[in-house]
């Protein structure tokens, strides 16, 4: 027996309405094949021209007139010394601007300007960070051309991404966890720093990853505040053998980074050359996702024993 | 109904008023509490119960425009807990709380118990050792964990968790332990068991319950205060409130006319 009138309307009615949904897979399907195809044929063509260049002496070299000879030693310790600057000055900096914004400060129009003020800043765009760290490390604190006025640069460049993943972190925690530790007798400070602060780590890292992915990439703001394109030499060594053992030399060098080393090499008319920035891009992509798969084993580390 | 009668008192509340800024939560209430007795706090949502209740631990200074007006008078110093001289965390060192939903810290089952000692600075390992099984045994939990002390708390069923957060507040040894409706997220077995260990505890200390579950008042309690409005509407002995109601609200709640 065939299904009466009204069935049929419905089930015609149902097929119209489901239309929408396999019309929208198609266009959903090929946004997202925009973005893979455009990067995995950026990544492809990139490995291509540059997995043969790359070997010990790729790494172990100073940069040279001959392509053939040229390497990346002093970019990749430049950008090394660099991002461990920025980490260590964003890194607490960020937390502790977030913390103080999310437990401490009193909620009024200031502290929601100051908010407003923060996610503005994330999207600055970083040659105005470079103009600013010129004249304020550089010039005026006199820091120079040198690895730690860079790591300034980059740091304050990433702190509002810090500072706002901290906050978001921070307000996922439910209150009742809060209450329990005062409860129990503690202070502010053991509550913000045994319990929110811990408990927020992993979407505090996804926020560090965020901002340190960023900041390794960043050239605009490197350039402007002068770092070299052409350094033949390390910085000085952070180990000595002699007593204090440990040096700070390093961070007054003069340095060069990753990208600006392929801005370098790009800019030049030998096809060498650019098999060479090839080459020395695949090694700063490794690098950034290094730095991440650092980050997602340490937030999975401490993610792993929180369900709420 | 005359405090001769309560025997000793561990805390006393008069007049207290409270305000969420403007609104005013809580209107003159005055409050006998029984040594190392349960009393419990009962009425329909929103009549101020948990509000009254988190007054006794301060909980209401973490969030700023609220005010409290009269005292909580802590026995035997007579100490007023609300007196805007006393630092809320002393008062919270002397008064535990087990809250609505377990609340246990994404730490190990041991941590956990030991938090209370950490905070104040307890660290020696065989004191704590002492106290955290002290405290499991005191909240009925020992036998169940005994072998797995560092697992996560998280791994524990909601009863369990539950009595750990008890064995929490207990290990800190505490005058007072406030209840807020602490089974209204357990199914019914759990929640048998955390009302058995709750009327077990009155032995060792004073017992301030909130609970929207009549029953569970009847059960457990001494003595009983129905709330409504934000006001105490009757206080007396538990078996009098629920047997012969001397206000004619009281007796609507109980019987069940509104809730």
């Amino acid at each position: 027996m065939a299904p009466d009138k009204g069935v049929q309307v419905m089930r015609a009615m149902i097929a119209r309405r489901k239309r929408w949904d396999v019309i929208f897979a198609v266009v959903g399907l090929l946004s997202m094949l925009c973005g893979v195809v455009a990067l995995v044929a950026l990544i492809g063509s990139m490995a291509m021209e540059g997995v043969p260049r790359l070997s010990w002496d790729f790494f172990s070299s100073f940069p040279s007139r001959h392509a053939d000879k040229a390497g990346i030693l002093s970019a990749w310790v430049g950008t090394t010394l660099v991002m461990l600057v920025t980490a260590l000055t964003a890194v607490p900096l960020g937390i502790a601007a977030g913390v103080y914004l999310e437990e401490y400060a009193a909620k009024n129009w200031i502290t929601d300007l100051i908010e407003i003020n923060v996610t503005n800043l994330a999207g600055v765009p970083s040659i105005i960070y470079g103009l600013l760290a010129l004249g304020l490390f550089v010039y005026q604190l006199d820091l120079g051309q040198s690895i730690v006025a860079a790591g300034l640069t980059l740091a304050i460049l990433i702190l509002p991404v810090v500072i706002v993943a901290t906050r978001e972190a921070i307000r996922s925690i439910p209150g009742t966890i809060r209450e329990g530790a005062f409860a129990l007798g503690a202070t502010k400070w053991q509550t913000v720093s045994q319990h929110v602060v811990p408990y927020s780590m992993a979407g505090i890292l996804t926020g560090v990853i965020i901002g340190l992915s960023r900041a390794i990439g960043e050239t605009a703001p490197i350039i402007t505040i002068g770092a070299l394109t052409y350094i033949a030499f390390l910085p000085d060594s952070p180990i000595k053998s002699e007593f204090p053992y440990v040096s700070f030399e390093w961070l007054s060098s003069a340095f060069t980074v990753m990208p600006i080393q392929m801005f370098n090499w790009v800019s030049r008319p030998q096809e060498a050359f650019h098999v060479n920035a090839a080459a020395a891009g695949l090694v700063l992509i490794v690098m950034t996702l290094l730095m991440n798969a650092l980050a997602i084993f340490i937030r999975y580390h401490f993610r792993k024993r929180i369900k709420w | 109904m005359p405090q001769a009668a309560m025997g000793t008192l561990k805390a006393e509340v008069k007049d207290l008023n409270f305000y969420y800024g403007n609104y005013q939560a809580l209107k003159s209430i005055n409050l006998p509490v029984a040594d190392k007795q349960i009393t419990a706090l009962i009425g329909p949502s929103g009549c101020g119960k948990s509000t009254f209740l988190r007054c006794f631990n301060r909980m209401h200074d973490l969030y700023a425009g609220n005010r409290y007006e009269g005292e909580i008078g802590l026995h035997p110093d007579g100490v007023n807990i609300l007196s805007p001289k006393i630092d809320p965390i002393e008062v919270r060192m002397r008064i535990g709380m087990v809250f609505q939903k377990p609340n246990p810290f994404p730490k190990s089952i041991y941590e956990n118990v030991a938090y209370g000692l950490r905070v104040r600075g307890v660290n020696k390992r065989r004191i704590l050792d002492e106290k955290v099984e002290q405290a499991l045994r005191g909240a009925a939990l020992w036998n169940e964990v005994k072998d797995r002390l560092n697992n996560l708390a998280f791994n524990l069923s909601g009863g369990q968790q539950q009595r750990l957060c008890i064995a929490r507040a207990l290990a800190t040894d505490p005058e007072i332990i406030l209840f807020d409706e602490p089974t209204s997220a357990l199914d019914p077995i759990a929640t048998a068991s955390i009302e058995e260990l709750i009327a077990e505890l009155k032995e060792q200390v004073t017992i301030l319950i909130v609970t929207h579950n009549m029953q569970q008042a009847a059960r457990v309690s001494s003595y009983t205060a129905f709330m409504h409005l934000g006001e105490v509407v009757e206080f007396g002995e538990t078996g009098g409130i629920f047997t012969n109601p001397s206000k004619k609200q009281t007796e609507d709640y109980i019987t069940g006319r509104y809730g």
